[in-house]
């Protein structure tokens, strides 16, 4: 660790590991749920479970890439963090706030309460008290980041990823805007949910990837930058009018349906160009990195990212098969693949990157780390195929034949007990992941030369 | 590094280059969405289609080639030393794409006081998005070819006149595909 302020980077993502743990117990619940559906139908019904899944996932990722910008940040700036105390009091007031959803959902506290009851609009469900807390964290990062650019050297990475932040940060402030018309509820919240994950975060994993490169293959700065600017052109021009992919039954104007096609299907460029990137930089690259699982890990996150949001996305995007697919399995398949390609693997990439680094020690459990990733991702990418077919099936039923949505619901349980296996086998992984990552061996210094240290 | 130096022979900014490519590939996936389309109502496009302005399109075309003319010719003559009348060329150039948006605004103003919309017909929804499109993409080209005129380094220049040349190019594939073809 060259700045002590890197640390910071440790508490994130620390907190981030655990909210990881929490989301995929949630997950493997609401995966039980598909199948015993009884379960804790009274006590945590199923839409809470829902919801502690998919938000634990957004907070957790958030929080790694808040982290990923402590760690390096100040490599990129060669100066330390601005301020280490906002740093901490950030982190803390998302955690305070994270808390007080999960409370504010699960016993329905303060129903219908302005300020501090929870709001109804997916993903934005936190009540306004803690959307105005995650603001003021938000402000904070942005001010100590920002300012630690500013006085140090700024590179193409951290510019590209304080844009990305800063996108972040504006785009979320459409939260607050939430109109009666659910036409237009729908179009404002799509600026935060897709210009974040077909957007801003775009830029942010490009940055990070791009990071990861640098460091891990050795290839020149120059030539890094070039794939960057590209990537992050590549992922605006298409990522900001594909918005319209989302806006084909909502009761938009139907040109949309053109733009968002058209848009849309070219949002598989970045992700394409991301996957050429990592594989070509580690092809040229000179530099034999002894962390060679966050290396897997950088590859997995290209590639799956490009299948699961590139092609998975193309799949369901253009606007004649979505009307057909549209909120099918299909939809879950893609969702899975796309936020564990792009974002969860990029996490684990840094997160294995830094971890030793913050501990002040050469790699370790490497083999145990390339397991983890191996049982996630094998488990990831058939949980994937198996809601593929699922949609499939249930789109031909449902939507084609016109069987009822729970008679089709039955015909396809099948799938459904497939993918909560393949969910156990992602648990497995995580479990690997987290013991690897967290619990080195003993150091082991053998007096040979020729023998690497354990 | 090898796979560089190929990028790197590229006149102007690669940025640009990008960008180019992706305009080509939306405005070419317009074009073939427009020709599906049409392919279903061979009959309602026609009848559509005769309610556009061909002469007008045709001097647009005219006025937009003698525009891209002279926005190469601008970049010659700054190679060639002559800083202000390559930048005349390109005040030129930015004006007759100026006129080509007056042009283009008699044109939407007809078809509004014609009552025609994009909702009229399937052909003209694609015939304001296309069109719109465009038309939205001369007007940045017209504030980039000013933009290069004022600060004139010939790579500067030349990555304008890029970006200029391929408005005109997605307009000579539009006139054709739009208002011609029977």
């Amino acid at each position: 660790m060259k700045y002590q302020t890197q640390k910071i980077a440790f508490a994130y993502f620390a907190v981030a590991l655990a909210l990881f743990a929490v989301q995929i117990l949630g997950g493997l619940l609401a995966g039980w749920v598909y199948v015993m559906p009884n379960t804790l139908s009274e006590l945590l019904p199923f839409n809470i479970i829902r919801m502690l899944h998919t938000n634990s996932l957004i907070v957790w990722l958030l929080l790694g890439f808040f982290g990923a910008a402590y760690f390096l940040i100040p490599e990129e700036a060669e100066r330390e963090i601005h301020s280490p105390t906002i740093a901490y009091l950030q982190l803390i007031i998302l955690v305070l706030g994270t808390a007080g959803v999960v409370v504010t959902y699960v016993f329905n506290l303060f129903e219908g309460n302005w300020l501090l009851g929870k709001e109804g609009r997916e993903f934005l469900e936190q009540p306004k008290w803690v959307k105005m807390g995650i603001v003021v964290a938000a402000l904070m990062f942005l001010y100590n980041v920002t300012m630690t650019v500013l006085k140090g050297k700024k590179t193409a990475i951290s510019n590209i990823l304080l844009l990305g932040l800063w996108g972040l940060a504006l785009l979320f402030l459409f939260a607050f805007y939430n109109p009666e018309n659910l036409s237009l509820d729908k179009q404002y919240w799509w600026y935060v949910v897709h210009l974040w994950v077909e957007g801003v975060w775009e830029l942010i994993m490009a940055s990070i990837l791009a990071y990861l490169m640098l460091k891990l293959t050795g290839v020149d700065r120059e030539v890094v930058e070039k794939w960057l600017y590209v990537i992050v052109a590549a992922a605006l021009f298409s990522g900001i009018l594909g918005t319209g992919h989302h806006y084909y039954w909502i009761g938009s104007p139907a040109y949309w349906q053109w733009i968002g096609s058209i848009f849309s299907s070219l949002e598989v460029i970045p992700f394409f160009a991301m996957m050429a990137f990592a594989f070509i930089m580690v092809w040229k690259g000179r530099r034999d990195h002894p962390n060679k699982a966050a290396l897997l890990w950088s590859l997995g996150c290209a590639t799956l990212a490009f299948f699961g949001a590139g092609v998975w996305g193309f799949l369901h995007t253009l606007h004649g098969v979505n009307y057909y697919t549209h909120g099918t399995q299909i939809t879950a398949a893609h969702g899975h693949l796309a936020f564990y390609g792009a974002y969860v693997c990029l996490n684990l990439a840094i997160f294995t990157y830094a971890f030793p680094i913050l501990k002040g020690r050469d790699p370790y459990n490497q083999v145990l780390n390339m397991a983890s990733f191996w049982l996630m991702s094998g488990g990831m990418v058939f949980m994937t195929f198996t809601l593929t077919f699922a949609g499939t099936v249930q789109t031909h039923m449902q939507r084609v034949v016109g069987d009822y949505f729970m008679d089709v619901q039955d015909a396809i349980s099948i799938f459904y007990w497939m993918r909560f296996g393949s969910g156990v086998v992602v648990l497995i992984g995580v479990l690997l992941f987290l013991y690897s990552i967290l619990v080195p061996r003993r150091e082991v210094i053998s007096p040979d030369a020729t023998v690497a240290a354990e | 590094m090898s796979d560089t130096s190929v990028l790197d022979e590229l006149p102007g900014e690669l940025l640009m280059w990008v960008l180019i490519i992706s305009e080509l590939l939306v405005f070419g996936a317009g074009l073939v969405a427009f020709l599906s389309v049409r392919a279903t109502d061979p009959d309602g496009f026609a009848q559509a289609q005769s309610a556009l302005h061909r002469t007008g399109a045709g001097i647009n075309t005219i006025i937009l080639i003698t525009s891209g003319f002279l926005a190469a010719l601008a970049h010659q003559l700054r190679l060639a030393g002559s800083r202000g009348r390559a930048r005349m060329a390109l005040i030129s150039a930015a004006s007759l794409g100026v006129i080509f948006l007056w042009v283009k605004g008699l044109e939407y103003a007809s078809k509004a006081a014609g009552g025609i919309s994009w909702e009229t017909h399937p052909f003209f929804t694609f015939y304001y998005l296309l069109t719109g499109f465009h038309a939205a993409h001369v007007v940045a080209g017209i504030l980039l070819l000013l933009l290069v005129a004022c600060y004139d380094a010939p790579r500067n220049i030349e990555t304008g006149v890029a970006f200029w040349h391929m408005v005109d190019l997605v307009w000579l594939l539009l006139f054709p595909v739009i208002y011609l073809l029977q």
